[in-house]
């Protein structure tokens, strides 16, 4: 792909690269020839349409799904992600759009889960000090952690896979959808800590729904589109350009209702 | 501002205390409603088994006075060691939601085993008993790899088991059918007579009352330590106190007849270690995951197979042990060994004790609770003369009662937001 030509030269190290990552189930190409370059202290917002296969490319890099074809590539090493453990410990976290929870466990035990402290006689009180920490960085409003998770909201549930992704000081984070259930302030909160994040120098891979936030925290935009590369975009580029890259088209539905829009306040005055 | 802080400075946020809207349970009257409200949103607990036997108690003892003489409980006790260490198994299968229908096979495959290698071919009993149990794990593991492997529902995969391990246990037994183990052998013994010394049994009862104070002491100076919430010195207490007065006055009045069997001994034992690796372990965390949300432990990066695997083997060993016992506790291995009724009374004791059919939710402890029921209707109804097939009836009334309890209560927490 040359798509990658419209992007500065960033001086940063690269940490994941991805190359021809092609994925089917059955008959279905879900990916086809993705390329994907994510720098250390970078944001890239991964958009696309339903169906694009953004959440398909997630998996895939969380090691819960196998690609079919090509090369990923970890900090300069090609590397293999056959199961989410193998991801976990290459430093790769990932915050799936259904959060991956266990409903019946409380919520120290979830952040925690296949990382207690202690194996043999589990430290309760060092890990429920360690998540009110995590839980407290993120301005969460957890009303108790030795609750259930079922008995948590939506945004709740949220920030505790949120919590958890970051327990592990993961050099890369993917965040699937991490605002679509979130409050006002919560999203404000979950932004700021993207940026706070990248800061710390690691690699954050978002899709998003929402392009006001995309815009807010990307460094690039890159676009999915029935599971092929459809361009790559700075932040600064104007929705116009954007949605015709999702929609794959100049003349899409979002266009007419804008021109219409356009139109008809040309006409009122 | 200064008054703000004259204000703040003598209470110190606690980290977990930090959000009003939640009501926290203070002190004794506290805890007593907050035990309420947690019965009323379905979080049961032990609270039905509790209450069932305390009605089969009385109904039993109105209908037959010996039914609650020390005698009776004595050998009660006896009678439940051998089915309840194979129900424990069973507890950790149902804890992934799954089930494991060959447990009385097995126990009787490992009876026979025992008789043969031991009485026949002259094999040392210890060496017996470990060969037994070994096997028990390789037929355990053989579930596993067809789950994992061939995504086998366990449910069929045991139903051939239990067919397949029963085909075994025959051919082991022969033409004889049946194999006599010595009398005077200790493991017999260990089966039918060895009970505590008294002195032993009241020691066991107040070590399990320091234990649990010195665990609720530590484990609240910790937090209290660490800025969190902890529970109070006078509820430690109380709680220890109780409990001690409670196992000590059982001890006392079973100590007036025979005493406590040492088989019990061991299978309360084993209750406790089963109980302690699955609250107090990683493999016990994992266990629960599994059991509520398979996939989700698999993204957090637990080894489901291995989880699996463990599972099925611990299962199909204590079944293989408590095959081992119950040939103990009839002196035989016979053909009859582990068929009829054990499958369904270990199943049966684990879903009555409180683990859900459904996963994800039990404790060890049911295996214990669960069990008790279980042989108390069988020896209520044995006293009162009745034929086993009113006991079959019964038992399955039991059993049906016990599961809507269960789906009912697991309806209600979905609703309290406490599935």
């Amino acid at each position: 792909m040359t798509g990658t030509s419209q992007e500065p030269a960033p001086a940063r190290e690269l940490v994941l690269s991805l190359r021809g990552i092609s994925k089917q189930f059955g008959a279905v190409s879900a990916l086809t020839d993705i390329d994907l370059d994510v720098h250390a202290g970078e944001v890239v917002a991964l958009v696309g349409d339903n169906g694009a296969g953004k959440s398909t490319l997630v998996k895939v890099l969380a090691g819960v799904h196998q690609p079919t074809s090509g090369t990923i590539t970890f900090k300069g090493e090609p590397v293999t992600l056959s199961d989410p453990a193998t991801a976990l410990s290459l430093g790769i976290a990932t915050v799936f759009q259904d959060l991956a929870l266990c409903e019946n466990l409380d919520v120290v035990a979830n952040i925690f889960l296949g990382k207690e402290l202690s194996p043999m006689r589990l430290d309760e009180v060092s890990m429920e000090i360690k998540a009110w920490k995590l839980l407290n960085e993120l301005s969460a409003r957890i009303p108790s952690v030795r609750e259930p998770i079922a008995s948590l909201s939506g945004g709740q549930r949220q920030t505790v896979a949120i919590a958890r992704s970051l327990l592990l000081d993961p050099k890369l984070i993917m965040l699937d959808e991490p605002t679509a259930a979130l409050g006002v302030a919560q999203t404000a909160e979950v932004l700021d800590l993207i940026e706070r994040v990248r800061e710390r120098g690691l690699g954050v891979i978002m899709i998003s729904h929402n392009m006001e936030d995309v815009r807010a925290v990307a460094d690039r935009i890159v676009v999915l589109r029935l599971g092929k590369n459809n361009g790559i975009f700075l932040p600064d580029a104007s929705n116009q350009e954007l949605v015709s890259a999702i929609t794959g088209a100049e003349n899409n539905s979002v266009s007419r209702r804008a021109s219409r829009r356009a139109q008809a306040q040309e006409s009122q005055p | 501002m200064t008054d703000k802080v004259t204000q703040n400075a003598p209470q110190p946020q606690l980290l977990d205390r930090a959000d009003v809207r939640v009501k926290h349970a203070e002190g004794l009257g506290g805890t007593i409603s907050a035990f309420f409200d947690r019965v009323r949103s379905g979080d049961l607990g032990s609270l039905p088994v509790i209450v069932g036997l305390a009605i089969i108690w009385t109904v039993f003892q109105s209908l037959n006075p010996v039914f609650l003489s020390a005698n009776n409980l004595v050998n009660l006790l006896f009678d439940c060691s051998t089915v309840g260490v194979i129900a424990l198994g069973i507890v950790c299968i149902l804890m992934l939601g799954e089930i494991d229908l060959s447990v009385g096979s097995v126990s009787g495959f490992a009876s026979a085993l025992v008789g043969v290698l031991w009485v026949n071919q002259g094999w040392p009993v210890g060496f017996a008993i470990v060969t037994a149990m070994a096997a028990g794990a390789v037929i355990g593991s053989v579930y596993a790899l067809l789950l994992n492997r061939f995504g086998m529902p366990s449910f069929v995969s045991t139903l051939a088991g239990l067919l397949a391990v029963l085909g075994l246990q025959l051919y082991l037994l022969g033409s004889t059918g049946s194999i006599n183990l010595p009398y005077e052998s200790p493991l017999v013994n260990f089966g039918q007579l060895m009970v505590m010394p008294a002195w032993v049994s009241y020691g066991l009862a107040a070590i399990a009352g320091i234990g649990i104070f010195w665990t609720g002491y530590r484990e609240a100076t910790r937090r209290r330590e660490a800025g969190l919430s902890a529970q109070s010195m006078a509820g430690i207490v109380a709680r220890a106190v109780v409990i001690v007065v409670v196992l000590e006055a059982i001890v006392f009045y079973l100590n007036s007849s025979r005493g406590i069997p040492w088989m019990f001994g061991l299978f309360v034992g084993l209750v406790v270690a089963m109980n302690y690796a699955l609250k107090r372990t990683q493999w016990g965390r994992s266990m629960h995951a599994v059991g509520g949300n398979r996939e989700a432990a698999r993204r957090a990066g637990i080894n489901v197979r291995y989880i699996y695997t463990t599972a099925f083997m611990l299962c199909s060993t204590l079944a293989a042990t408590g095959g081992i016992l119950a040939a103990a506790r009839l002196a035989s291995s016979s053909q009859q060994a582990g068929t009829g009724d054990v499958n369904l009374n270990a199943i049966a004791a684990a879903v009555i004790g409180g683990t859900s059919l459904f996963g994800g939710r039990g404790s060890a402890y049911s295996a214990l609770l669960g069990i008790i029921v279980i042989q108390s209707i069988a020896s209520g109804l044995t006293l009162l003369d009745l034929s086993s097939s009113l006991r079959y009836m019964i038992t399955g009334a039991v059993l049906a009662i016990a599961v809507i309890v269960d789906s009912l209560a697991r309806r209600s927490r979905v609703s309290h937001g406490r599935a």
